[in-house]
């Protein structure tokens, strides 16, 4: 008897628009990468179009060497939708490159989360079109 | 007003009428309506008649287009429509947005508005607004935070609450002392949500996680309902039935990096810099100082961003607020009373239009907890966000 599978509800997608589609094709590859200025060699993120220092529009990527800090967090407990369930560990990610981003922690209980801890980023690679940037604690730590 | 010199709107506009519906959590009418009742209770109250109406200001967020509130009032000609970005950060900023409009001579008599079903309609707190998937500009800023689950205005906010707790050593009783004073000052008020409903700081300290290190107690309510407000020249609010709540110093404020409710990118992440910029050019343009306050209204969609405000105002010094806002110093009576209608927290949230409303009716001497000879009132938009501010005060 046929039945109609039931919708996988799958973490929404990040808009992707030429300034940042960038960001999301080198995660799918395993790779943190910052937007560089060509001109003065600044690193900005997140994305945008033009340096705010030298106003250039020339810009490469630089791959991040990974480490980083945890700057802040949250544990998201409500309201949660599909695909997420249980609380959410998700920080602000100071990079030893200097720029901060967003992004999930994992392997670490939310009462051993601290602000300052070292982080390492891996990859999660969610479903088949998304795979999201996330950082675990860089030290083993007692759980 | 500019980041260097006074402006040339300081006392020369005045809000002359508010009107507002219930509140309530299903109003089992249109935002249309809630819209068009609010806004004709506010003309009834300044004694104005729709005809005398020629501008009309909201701002983002809002469903109920000028023209259909015009239409259903029977407005004649509308010289000045306009409408701010970001959402609850723009709610003082109707007002400056009317009193340039008056000042200048664009318009004569300026509706401004907000009428939402929050509740039982589209809840702000969803999350639903970060599942767009347009390829604009400003939905990419939801591309760094929804895929991990950051879809909401507690859960961003949350992030400048834990760095402030960690920057100045806080617990999160601080964030307490500001919800238990605006549920003080709801319980006697009866046209709040939580009327004779007190809370104590053990009540806010033992309330469910939403995002830590936000509580529930820590979040403003969800609404239903309608605020507007009528704003005219200084000399034609002498001629009408209420005592002018004059526009003493409007202004709105971004700051550098600034991204709305998500600046995650800053420097430093324990304050909200776009409400100095607002109270920069408050303090100039009006020649007051925080001292001056007799009270405040301070946009409160969030506890901790109440504790920065403070700071950014220049009530205490940064990092201060923690214990400035020990033993009552927000009630009735304490040092800084804020929120005298129970806020946003306590008597509904209008996104902010509803502050502005006790504002006025503070400067009147009609609300129901009054702060005694108030002469100055500050009114805050929402922060986190570019925000707006507002300075009333009582006719010379």
């Amino acid at each position: 008897m046929a039945t109609t599978p039931t919708p996988v509800a799958l973490r929404p997608r990040p808009v992707m628009t030429k300034d940042t589609a960038f960001f999301w094709e080198a995660a799918r590859q395993h790779r943190l990468v910052i937007q560089r200025c060509t001109r003065c060699g600044r690193l900005r993120h997140p994305p945008m179009p033009s340096c705010p220092h030298c106003l250039s529009l020339e810009w490469d990527t630089v791959d991040a060497c990974g480490r980083g800090m945890l700057t802040t967090y949250t544990v998201l407990h409500r309201p949660l939708a599909p695909p997420f369930t249980g609380p959410q560990l998700i920080g602000v990610i100071t990079l030893e490159e200097g720029t901060k981003l967003v992004a999930g922690l994992v392997g670490v209980e939310r009462n051993r989360v601290a602000i300052g801890m070292p982080l390492q980023v891996e990859f999660l690679d969610c479903d088949p079109e998304l795979t999201l940037p996330v950082f675990r604690p860089a030290v083993e730590i007692e759980q | 007003m500019s980041r260097t010199a006074a402006d040339h709107l300081s006392r020369r506009t005045a809000i002359v009428g508010i009107g507002a519906t219930e509140f309530s959590k299903d109003s089992g009418r249109s935002e249309w309506r809630l819209a068009v009742e609010s806004v004709k209770a506010a003309l009834d109250d300044a004694g104005l008649i729709p005809s005398d109406v020629d501008g009309m200001v909201t701002y983002t967020m809002e469903t109920n287009p000028e023209v259909y509130i015009g239409q259903a009032l029977g407005f004649g000609e509308l010289t000045f429509f306009s409408r701010i970005h970001y959402g609850g950060g723009g709610a003082c900023a109707t007002i400056q947005q009317a009193a340039l409009a008056v000042t200048s001579g664009v318009a004569d008599v300026v509706v401004c508005y907000r009428a939402f079903n929050e509740r039982s309609g589209f809840r702000l707190g969803s999350g639903l607004m970060a599942d767009t998937q347009a390829a604009t500009t400003e939905a990419t800023r939801y591309s760094w935070l929804a895929p991990y689950g950051l879809k909401t205005p507690a859960s961003w906010v949350a992030m400048y609450a834990q760095r402030y707790l960690y920057e100045y050593g806080a617990t999160t009783e601080a964030f307490g002392h500001v919800a238990v004073a605006c549920r003080k000052h709801a319980a006697t008020n009866p046209a709040a949500h939580f009327y004779k409903r007190p809370i104590t700081l053990a009540d806010h300290q033992s309330s469910p996680w939403i995002a830590e290190p936000l509580r529930l107690l820590d979040c403003c309510q969800e609404t239903d309902g309608g605020q507007a407000l009528i704003v005219t020249s200084i000399e034609r609010a002498r001629s009408l039935r209420r005592h002018p709540a004059v526009v003493v110093a409007s202004a709105q404020g971004s700051a550098p990096q600034q991204h709305p409710m998500t600046s995650f990118y800053r420097d430093v992440l324990s304050g909200v810099p776009e409400m100095g910029v607002v109270a920069r050019q408050l303090w100039r343009t009006s020649g007051l100082e925080p001292k001056d306050m007799d009270a405040a209204i301070l946009y409160d969609h969030f506890t901790p961003l109440v504790l920065m405000q403070l700071e950014e105002l220049g009530f205490c010094a940064r990092g201060e607020a923690k214990d400035f806002v020990k033993s009552g110093a927000l009630e009735l009576g304490g040092a800084l009373p804020i929120n005298m209608n129970g806020g946003q927290i306590g008597e509904a949230y209008l996104h902010g239009m509803n502050g502005i409303a006790e504002g006025v009716r503070q400067i009147r001497g009609t609300a129901v907890n009054q702060v005694p000879e108030a002469g100055n009132i500050l009114v805050t938009a929402g922060t986190s966000t570019p925000t707006s501010g507002l300075i009333l005060s009582r006719d010379r």
